[in-house]
């Protein structure tokens, strides 16, 4: 393998997370909800899967709790914003808290644990294709699970009965609501959705990216998710493009360092946060103005008043 | 089943005010069931954490002192959320204020500078937090770029920046390769409030700075406008009140504030500048900011409640090995807890079975 097929290997790796849990918020973000807790959804998926992998020794118990673990917080969420019109963003925010100390507890006994490579596909002939055998023919699991989903919610969200009624949803809660569609059933799902991708981004950080677990690992990855989202515009085929890009970033600076340019290591360290707001003001820069965020995103909604 | 929330007609006094009490009843109960599943003992916790930790004059002066930058921070704060503006950077605020602050006491580190280092430091802190806050209202005035995501991003940027510095060229050269700058000169570090007290005189700046925040939202029309333009964007609009201009002036103030923060707890509390120079201040300042109904005396009591969960989780750790994060948790807890409690004081629950025809 060449050091030119490793790198593109790495940066499926590292944009696999980012993917996982933006599409998740995407789906959210499109029903008319802002969830500020990735952040505590990805680092609770990350411990939960992490302990359950290692307490169970299988690969998928760690994933079922990983996702579940992002679920339950998500429904924390849900609780809250749709039962009792709590602020979206300060529930948001106190979810990523949340997430930051439990995860923390329940990863202790686990600071140190390692876990095996998970297995990559392999196909005769194909996988060992030059160039783009590992790098179309040899990801894990993940990165087509993560690849599918992606197809699977642009088709829902534009070629969907439920899909559509969930955007109009999400673009205008009263006129929705006056039509009959379930506006707080709708959300809650797509809350519970947005845990679960949290989650198995996480579980992929702590499984595959990692293969340990230590306190805080996601590192600002699930608000870059956030990011991400206002970055493709709300739209799941940019999304994808941004995810890949970022990842490319990612991976990008971390060879930087290794290779020593000169520059401090935090000054590279810090690129992805400062590529993140100069992508956010490009991106502003070229849209002038009108957004494309869905037009009830972070209202409250409650019927009859 | 569904779910309504109707409005209520007139909310009492004391269930305001007791709102934020059962909050914090519920997330000790909370707490105390996590500490229970840890296998700890709640009531030796319960002890260590609240009874220890205020049981004598020393203990109640490090509270005082572990309050002094969250209350300033969360002040600072209750400005932006008033108007609806959400600075969740004030980590990145406080620690880009401990760098100014601190490189001010490092270029004069041995010189005869005298009485003007101190308030240079200071007003160098609040400065560096103030400019580090405006890039994201900046950036959101101009571009209409989310303040919430840059301020966050932000806050990744300063401590990689603060990292960088007291592991470079701001390492002392006598530190035994310790990351940290030398020690500030007396000249540097904030003056004790003299007699036997072991407070500093940020202590002093913190009630300063509640009771000019407590002045100005209730009686000065910089106040009444933050009101209008949080509660009816609309309306503050129409009486031409600036949105660019408020998102301007919260932020600074804000970062200002906890840029403030980050001056004394470096020159006040630890007297050098090092890679941890805060507990998580700027985020649990939010908490303490919503505790406090973001209004500055409320804020007072609530970084008072605050700072004994950070001091009783320092003691947890020695005293029970339950690690930080617990405290963390904790305060996520108590977060969402406040919020809930604070919708039930505004709106009346009512399950019933059935489903809502719709008409």
């Amino acid at each position: 393998m060449t050091i030119f097929e490793a790198i593109l290997l790495t940066i499926v790796t590292a944009s696999t997370p980012l993917l996982l849990a933006a599409l998740g918020e995407l789906v959210v973000e499109r029903a008319g909800v802002l969830n500020l807790g990735v952040e505590g959804m990805m680092v609770m998926g990350a411990a939960c899967g992490f302990a359950g992998a290692v307490t169970f020794d299988s690969t998928i118990a760690g994933i079922l709790c990983g996702i579940l673990a992002g679920m339950v917080l998500a429904l924390v969420f849900a609780i809250a914003v749709l039962g009792l019109a709590v602020n979206q963003v300060a529930a948001g925010l106190a979810l990523t808290i949340l997430g930051l100390g439990l995860s923390g507890l329940i990863g202790q006994p686990f600071v140190g644990a390692q876990r095996d490579v998970i297995a990559h596909l392999s196909l005769p002939v194909l996988t060992d294709l030059p160039v783009v055998g590992r790098l179309f023919f040899g990801q894990d699991a993940f990165v087509y699970i993560s690849l599918a989903a992606t197809i699977a919610v642009a088709w829902f969200l534009m070629r969907n009965r439920a899909g559509l009624s969930l955007r109009a949803i999400g673009e205008n809660q009263g006129s929705a609501h006056a039509l009959g569609l379930p506006v707080i059933k709708t959300r809650l799902i797509a809350i519970l959705f947005g845990g679960a991708m949290a989650g198995l981004a996480g579980v992929y950080l702590s499984l595959v990216y990692t293969r340990f677990w230590s306190p805080g690992m996601t590192a600002g990855r699930g608000w870059i998710a956030v990011a991400l989202v206002v970055f493709a515009g709300w739209r799941p085929g940019v999304l994808l493009i941004g995810a890949y890009l970022f990842g490319a970033a990612t991976v990008l600076q971390l060879h930087a360092q290794a290779a020593g340019f000169g520059l401090p290591s935090q000054a590279l360290a810090a690129l992805p946060y400062l590529a993140t707001i100069v992508a956010l003001v490009l991106l502003s820069l070229r849209r002038k103005g009108a957004t494309a965020a869905p037009g009830s995103l972070g209202q409250p909604f409650a019927p009859d008043r | 089943m569904r779910i309504e929330l109707l409005p209520r007609r007139n909310i009492s006094p004391v269930a305001r005010i007791l709102a934020p009490l059962a909050a914090l009843a519920v997330s000790f109960l909370i707490g105390g069931l996590i500490l229970a599943a840890m296998g700890r003992s709640p009531v030796g916790a319960f002890d260590v954490y609240v009874v220890q930790s205020l049981s004598d004059a020393w203990a109640l002066q490090q509270l005082a002192l572990k309050a002094t930058p969250l209350v300033i921070i969360a002040v600072g704060l209750s400005f932006c959320f008033r108007a609806n503006l959400w600075n969740i950077g004030a980590e990145g605020q406080y620690v880009v204020g401990a760098l100014c602050g601190g490189w001010v006491a490092l270029v004069t580190h041995g010189s005869d500078a005298g009485v003007w280092v101190l308030p240079a430091m200071l007003l160098a802190g609040i400065v560096g937090g103030a400019l580090w806050a405006l890039i994201a209202a900046g950036l959101k005035v101009a571009f209409g770029v989310s303040e919430i995501l840059t301020s966050l991003m932000l806050v990744y940027v300063a401590e990689y920046w603060l990292d960088y510095l007291v592991r470079g060229p701001w390492r002392d050269p006598k530190g035994f390769n310790f990351p940290q700058t030398v020690t500030f000169d007396p000249s540097a570090t904030l003056p004790m409030l003299g007699g036997d007290l072991t407070l500093h005189a940020g202590v002093a700046i913190a009630v300063v700075v509640v009771v000019a925040a407590a002045f100005i939202l209730r009686f000065s029309l910089f106040g009444y406008r933050l009101r209008v333009t949080g509660e009816a964007p609309r309306a503050a609009r129409f009486a031409g009140f600036s949105p660019a201009a408020t998102a301007l002036a919260v932020f600074a103030i804000s970062g200002g504030l906890a840029g403030l923060a980050g001056v004394i707890e470096v020159s006040g509390s630890i007297g050098q500048l090092k890679p941890s120079i805060s507990p998580g201040y700027g985020f649990t300042a939010i908490i303490v900011a919503f505790l406090g109904r973001l209004d500055p005396i409320g804020i007072l009591v609530a970084s008072l409640a605050m700072a004994l969960t950070i001091l009783g989780g320092e003691a947890a750790q020695i005293a029970l090995r339950v690690p930080f994060d617990f405290t963390r948790a904790f305060q996520g807890i108590l977060l969402i807890a406040i919020l809930v409690a604070d919708s039930l004081v505004t709106y009346r629950l009512r399950i019933s079975a059935g489903r809502r025809a719709v008409a």
